[in-house]
């Protein structure tokens, strides 16, 4: 297996933490140059000056994915810097609180539609009009075993994660043809900040989904990165429109 | 009779929306014939009162509202209108959707996106809400939301209809964990392409993608929207 990204472009939202950043990471140590995206300022500069001493080099880029102008932005600068895109991991999401569908309210869903959904179409708009015209790139949208279940009090979070698969499965058709593969991870209930937040908040609710995780433990951030760098990987090159599954069992019951 | 497949519905109450044409139309009439009061919504208003008033000659009891499904306050209004009219809510379809030119997704419009969003997704989310506060009320009901095969797979130039679509199986899934154990059922049908006028205007409009859609209907044909409704009728009831 041909785990080497040298020469190779690599995009990510939601770069300076969890998940996002232990691929980012994971990106530097194979040899590729890495546009890191968040809208977090400060997280975004220190996630950038780590990576600076492993990686070929990388550009902080500040962006909210949910605008669709600030993304074709951050696009556009990525191709400013590094005159091409090879891979982008659209990663940035959020959680909403837990709530029952009868007393959600409506700004919470619309913000996690905006984020979630809307984001990644967002950023997938734009890095294949790069993508296509090159006529290769591979793209990872971040989905989650929420993208495939569904969780009582998690309404829209299940819903924008569901939508992230068929936005994956669409755009996977219409691009096969042109050479760039998209597929989506769905992690399971992985140690990151956005989880540990949820834990801190709701502990009751994640002490049920803890209890449901056949493998008896969170899942590392690092394992999350290293299904990402594969899936990017000459080694699936046949995987394309795929939702993969690294969640410690907990959809297999 | 068994009652397993007692499919009466005297004395109950429907919701259908996108009532005044297609599935929702037929689905409305079909709750109507085994003996529901129905409220048929519709964001055309002329259709789904000329609809109302077909069922109230023949002997129902049927209400027209005008509701577009991506306003939180219309739909609310919606729920409380049906519910003052008809005393409950035993069943919801929530049948309201709309199609999107295809188009891949480098080239497609934000707008677009938000404008499918607020009626497919945004629209069903409203619609359980309000529903939802209305049947745990009555610790009873059953909800249908209509996904689409769009649901389940992707398909080339679809990529928004089929992300709402993937959607409201998402919500479908998270609402009926939430309510389970207070005697609400909720799912979701998801069907293939079927003769309505939502799907007559994209095969006048675009033939080719249409042709490719229908070479791969295993059975050979648009599927009837009677045979939606049948799904949609059977899937509330439980005596």
């Amino acid at each position: 297996m041909n785990f080497s990204f040298q020469n190779q472009v690599a995009l990510i939202t939601g770069a300076a933490s969890g998940i996002g950043l232990a691929t980012a990471r994971a990106f530097a140590e194979a040899g590729a140059a890495l546009a890191l995206v968040d809208v977090n300022p400060d997280a975004l500069r220190s996630a950038a000056n780590e990576l600076a001493s492993v990686g070929r080099s990388n550009i902080p880029i500040i962006c909210n994915v949910a605008d669709e102008n600030e993304v074709a932005a951050m696009v556009q600068q990525t191709m400013s810097t590094f005159g091409q895109l090879d891979i982008a991991f659209n990663n940035a999401g959020i959680h909403a609180p837990v709530a029952e569908t009868a007393d959600a309210l409506g700004e919470d869903f619309d913000r996690v539609i905006a984020i979630n959904l809307r984001g990644v179409w967002n950023c997938m708009k734009y890095e294949l009009r790069h993508m296509r015209k090159r006529g290769s790139g591979v793209i990872v949208n971040c989905s989650s075993q929420s993208g495939l279940v569904g969780t009582a009090g998690l309404g829209a979070y299940t819903a924008s994660k569901h939508g992230v698969i068929g936005l994956t499965k669409s755009a996977a058709l219409e691009y096969a043809a042109k050479s760039i593969r998209i597929n989506a991870v769905c992690p399971g209930s992985t140690d990151t900040p956005m989880v540990a937040n949820a834990l801190a908040n709701e502990p009751e609710t994640m002490k049920a989904v803890m209890k449901e995780i056949p493998l008896g433990r969170l899942g590392k951030s690092e394992e999350i990165a290293s299904a990402v760098v594969w899936l990017c990987s000459p080694g699936a090159a046949f995987m394309t429109g795929q939702a993969i599954v690294p969640d410690g069992g907990y959809t297999a019951r | 009779m068994s009652k397993f497949l007692n499919l009466s519905f005297e004395n109950k109450v429907a919701l259908v929306t996108g009532a005044g044409s297609g599935m929702g139309l037929i689905t409305a009439q079909a709750f109507a014939a085994e003996g529901a009061a129905v409220a048929l919504a519709d964001s055309n208003e002329t259709a789904v009162r000329e609809a109302a008033e077909k069922l109230s000659a023949s002997g129902h009891k049927a209400l027209a509202v005008s509701c577009d499904v991506g306003d939180e306050q219309q739909v609310e209004a919606l729920v409380e209108r049906t519910v003052s009219a008809f005393g409950r809510l035993d069943a919801a379809f929530n049948n309201a959707g709309v199609q999107s030119p295809a188009i891949e997704t480098a080239d497609a419009s934000g707008e677009e996106f938000e404008r499918v969003n607020a009626i497919n997704l945004r629209g069903v989310w409203n619609c359980m809400k309000y529903e939802l506060i209305q049947m745990r009320k009555q610790g009873s009901g059953a909800i249908v939301n209509n996904s689409s095969l769009g649901g389940i797979v992707g398909l080339p130039g679809r990529a928004i209809y089929h992300a709402t679509k993937h959607g409201v199986i998402g919500l479908t899934k998270s609402a009926a964990l939430e309510y389970a154990a207070r005697g609400i059922r909720i799912n979701a049908i998801c069907p293939g392409t079927i003769n309505t006028p939502m799907v007559a205007e994209m095969l006048a409009k675009e033939p080719e993608a249409m042709k490719e859609i229908l070479r791969d209907q295993t059975i050979g044909r648009l599927g009837e929207p009677e045979e939606i409704a049948s799904a949609v009728l059977w899937l509330p009831t439980r005596e």
